[in-house]
């Protein structure tokens, strides 16, 4: 059993420190993990993008075609994922800059307003914590407590004075995920 | 030591300053530049000699100058600046001296791109430079072997005093993965017999690639050949899953390898009796078990990032035993596990009779067929 | 009859103890034979012959490593000042010098020798300048005088296709980590004099830890340039010396300031 998650967006927007927090809490969970970035030119200020696979026993490619969950902080990264997310998977998408609809009607898919979420909280460095809130709500690939253990116990300790807005991020994250998907059903 | 997750680059790095690398000289080249600089930030600190040097040609020559004074010492690179350090490496190899090289593929021919290829077995495995030397090469699958095979290497290296090769790719270089470090080794007292040392009260040494009379060349040769023979007797390391019963049996290095795993287990799931076998030494080669392996599967399927390098080493291992067929990406582009899939329920579905068939002719026109208008 | 008193004769000249037992297989009236027997002779002088390591490039130097009886190393062409860096660091308190030609220099090794300077890695360079390339049967190299013919310039070196020699001691006294760069010639004792201290000069900069240090030596190539030992020495003074004035390009003051004992 595993589950493949791509973040994309732009550069700046947190795409590959909220890929290493989901590994991270993988890791101290007992699962295998692989965090891999697209790296190289992308990198300077154009599209981010990463992918982890966390599974229960050792993970095979690193890169996988149909990624069981997404999360598209901005149009170009909902342009290039949305036909690719596996069917039955989920889609997370910052609403506050994507005002696209997804076509799609196989996949679950959460809008979340994570700019103003996050602008909300005191910090718009948060837009990443609230988007990986609503994907452990949407797929369950990990628990929430051990992700915020996983930012505790990773996150340099002077950088902790942040931790309670990150954990708040997560939630509202989170709480929004499912309502969407208590009003889907 | 508890597991970190590390990024391939970073792992290799601490994993050979915790072997007891002495000395480090590279350049910066992506997509390894990572592990020049973890090395530029620690080598210092521990009082260990660290050159950022002017090219990959003189890297390497920095390389060979330690190599001589037998403290332990590495350089690493990706494609391009591994080509450049072929004439070293064969100086290296002439003049028996042990190194450790870090390989980091990416695309090529030509300053080609940053994405993971596997372009460079045929100038690791097959020697790169001029003459008959052969270098030992290790190929991980994952940031901990990653780490294991480079202290492995180390010790290789002085073992036969030899060149040994960690040829990794890109997508290991930059992948993240929980992994154990080993715990840091104190450096080695003493050199070994052979070592320029420049120490008084002994007779002088000499440590040279240059044999005018053919004859002591030949000699030379004979001892590297002889030693070549301990290599393969000795390190030949390799990896088997789900093969006890496999009618097919997939053949893939690194993180084709990984990629092969994936497919071969949706396979399996589809019921489709599939194993896979990777080399972990693609240098000394696992001939023996390959060969046996053919004789007991209908079809052996190679995958690689590359034209099919290793190919042609698995096809003189099996011997005729088996067809052998074969899928790769090129350039840069990593294979995914449904077209590898996709290539198993092919060769379940529709073995090859001819065991000389057309399979690069034959491959070719599946890939272009399968990229559509790419 | 003439007796000679051997019990209370003075030696004057000796083989140097950094020698091996060798003869050398330099040409009659090349100057190589000379530029080994100063580096040496210091070496014995400064007590480092046992902690010296010596690293032979690629020319007809190519076999300076059996002549010096002291641990060697065989670099591949052009790139000795790389592989002298390798063991320099790792081996700090050793003499390491390399002993290079100029087609090895400053032709193929041109980086090597650049950036070894611009580190100012703290090795002693012995540069031999004889404007040709030697071992490969007298082809030019990039210090042969303009109208000079060899093998590869048949007509003479012709500046407007070939371009013009390479003034390596004035290069590399424009680098900032260079502590010593000089040029001397090896055509007549009083010269050969002069190169010998600057050997030791260049040695003692490395022994205090002053950095980068390198002696050009001009030489006789008479073989490849197509004349007597005797008319070579002359070509070194009547040609070669306008073209590569002799003298010292950089001097800090931490060498010009080294108090030595007399070699």
């Amino acid at each position: 059993m595993q589950t493949e998650i791509i973040i994309a967006g732009f550069g700046g927007q947190g795409v590959l420190f909220a890929g290493q927090v989901l590994a991270y809490a993988a890791m101290d969970g007992g699962l295998h993990v692989t965090w891999i970035p697209s790296y190289g030119p992308e990198m300077r200020g154009g599209t981010a993008n990463c992918t982890v696979i966390i599974g229960d026993e050792e993970i095979g490619a690193p890169l996988v075609k149909h990624p069981k969950a997404v999360i598209a902080l901005n149009l170009p990264s909902l342009d290039k994922y949305e036909p690719l997310v596996a069917e039955g998977g989920a889609l997370l998408v910052n609403s506050s800059l994507i005002d696209h609809q997804v076509a799609r009607a196989d996949v679950r898919v959460v809008y979340v307003p994570a700019n103003e979420i996050a602008e909300r909280l005191g910090d718009k460095r948060l837009t990443n914590m609230v988007m990986v809130g609503a994907l452990l709500a949407a797929t369950g690939a990990l628990d929430m407590q051990v992700v915020k253990s996983a930012l505790k116990a990773h996150l340099p300790a002077k950088h902790h004075k942040l931790l309670p807005a990150n954990y708040d991020a997560l939630d509202e994250g989170a709480q929004i995920a499912r309502e969407a998907l208590a009003q889907a059903v | 030591m508890a597991k970190e997750l590390l990024k391939g680059n970073n792992a290799m790095a601490e994993a050979a300053i915790r072997a007891g690398c002495e000395a480090y000289f590279g350049y910066p080249i992506t997509p390894q530049t990572e592990l020049l600089e973890h090395m530029a930030a620690r080598m210092p600190e521990l009082g260990r000699a660290f050159v950022q040097a002017e090219s990959e040609v003189a890297a390497i020559n920095m390389v060979y100058g330690t190599a001589c004074t037998g403290k332990r010492v590495m350089t690493s690179s990706s494609s391009p600046g591994v080509s450049l350090m072929t004439e070293g490496l064969s100086y290296i190899a002439g003049t028996e001296v042990p190194m450790v090289l870090i390989d980091v593929m990416r695309g090529g021919p030509g300053l080609g791109n940053i994405a993971p290829a596997q372009g460079d077995y045929n100038q690791m495995v097959r020697g790169g430079g001029h003459g008959d030397y052969k270098s030992i090469v290790l190929a991980p699958a994952s940031v901990q072997e990653a780490i294991d095979l480079t202290v492995l290497a180390f010790d290789l290296a002085e073992k036969y005093r030899a060149i040994a090769v960690v040829l990794a790719d890109g997508s290991l270089g930059q992948m993240m993965e929980p992994a154990e470090l080993p715990e840091m080794q104190p450096l080695r007292k003493g050199t070994p017999d052979w070592a320029i040392t420049g120490e008084p009260g002994r007779p002088r040494r000499l440590l040279t690639s240059i044999y005018l009379q053919p004859e002591a060349e030949e000699t030379t040769n004979i001892r590297l050949q002889r030693r070549w023979l301990d290599v393969e007797a000795n390190e030949v390391r390799y990896q088997e899953t789900y093969l006890d019963d496999a009618d097919i049996a997939l053949v893939a290095f690194g993180t084709a390898g990984r990629v092969a795993l994936s497919a071969v287990r949706q396979a399996r799931a589809e019921g489709i009796k599939v194993g896979l076998f990777r080399p972990i030494s693609l240098s000394p080669f696992p001939v023996a078990q390959i060969r046996q392996l053919a004789s007991r599967v209908r079809s052996l399927l190679v995958v690689e990032m590359n034209a099919g390098q290793m190919l042609d080493d698995v096809k003189l291992a099996a011997q005729g035993a088996c067809p052998v067929e074969f899928y790769g990406r090129m350039g840069g582009v990593v294979p995914l596990p449904d077209e590898v899939l996709a290539e198993i329920l092919r060769v379940s579905t529709h073995p090859t009779a001819d065991l000389n068939g057309h399979t690069r002719a034959a491959w070719l026109d599946r890939l272009e067929a399968g990229r559509g208008g790419n | 009859m003439l007796t000679t008193d051997i019990q209370n004769a003075k030696v004057v000249y000796e083989r140097p103890e950094g020698f091996t037992d060798l003869t050398t297989h330099y040409c009659p009236g090349c100057t190589h034979g000379t530029a080994h027997r100063l580096v040496a002779e210091t070496l014995d002088e400064m007590g480092l012959r046992e902690h010296s390591i010596g690293v032979a490039s690629v020319g007809c130097s190519v076999f300076s490593y059996n002549y010096f009886d002291m641990d060697f190393v065989q670099a591949a062409h052009g790139r000795a000042p790389a592989m002298a860096t390798g063991i320099k660091r790792v081996f700090p308190d050793r003499a390491v010098f390399t002993y290079q030609g100029d087609g090895d220099l400053a032709s193929i090794g041109m980086a090597e020798i650049m950036h070894a300077a611009g580190r100012g890695e703290n090795i002693t360079v012995i540069f031999i300048n004889n404007a040709i390339y030697g071992m490969t049967g007298g082809q030019m190299a990039p210090t042969t005088l303009p109208g000079m013919k060899t093998t590869s310039s048949p007509n003479g070196r012709d500046v407007e296709t070939q371009g013009y020699p390479l003034r390596m001691a004035e290069i590399l006294a424009t680098l900032d980590a260079v502590s010593y760069s000089v040029r001397r010639s090896l055509h007549d004792p009083a010269n050969i004099r002069k190169a010998k201290k600057a050997i030791r000069t260049a040695f003692e900069a490395q022994r205090r830890g002053l950095g980068f240090s390198m002696v050009e030596l001009l030489s006789s190539c008479p073989t490849n340039w197509g004349m007597t030992p005797l008319d070579s020495l002359a070509f070194i003074e009547q040609k070669m010396v306008p073209a590569f004035p002799l003298g010292d390009y950089k001097v800090v003051d931490a060498v010009k300031s080294m108090k030595m004992k007399e070699g």
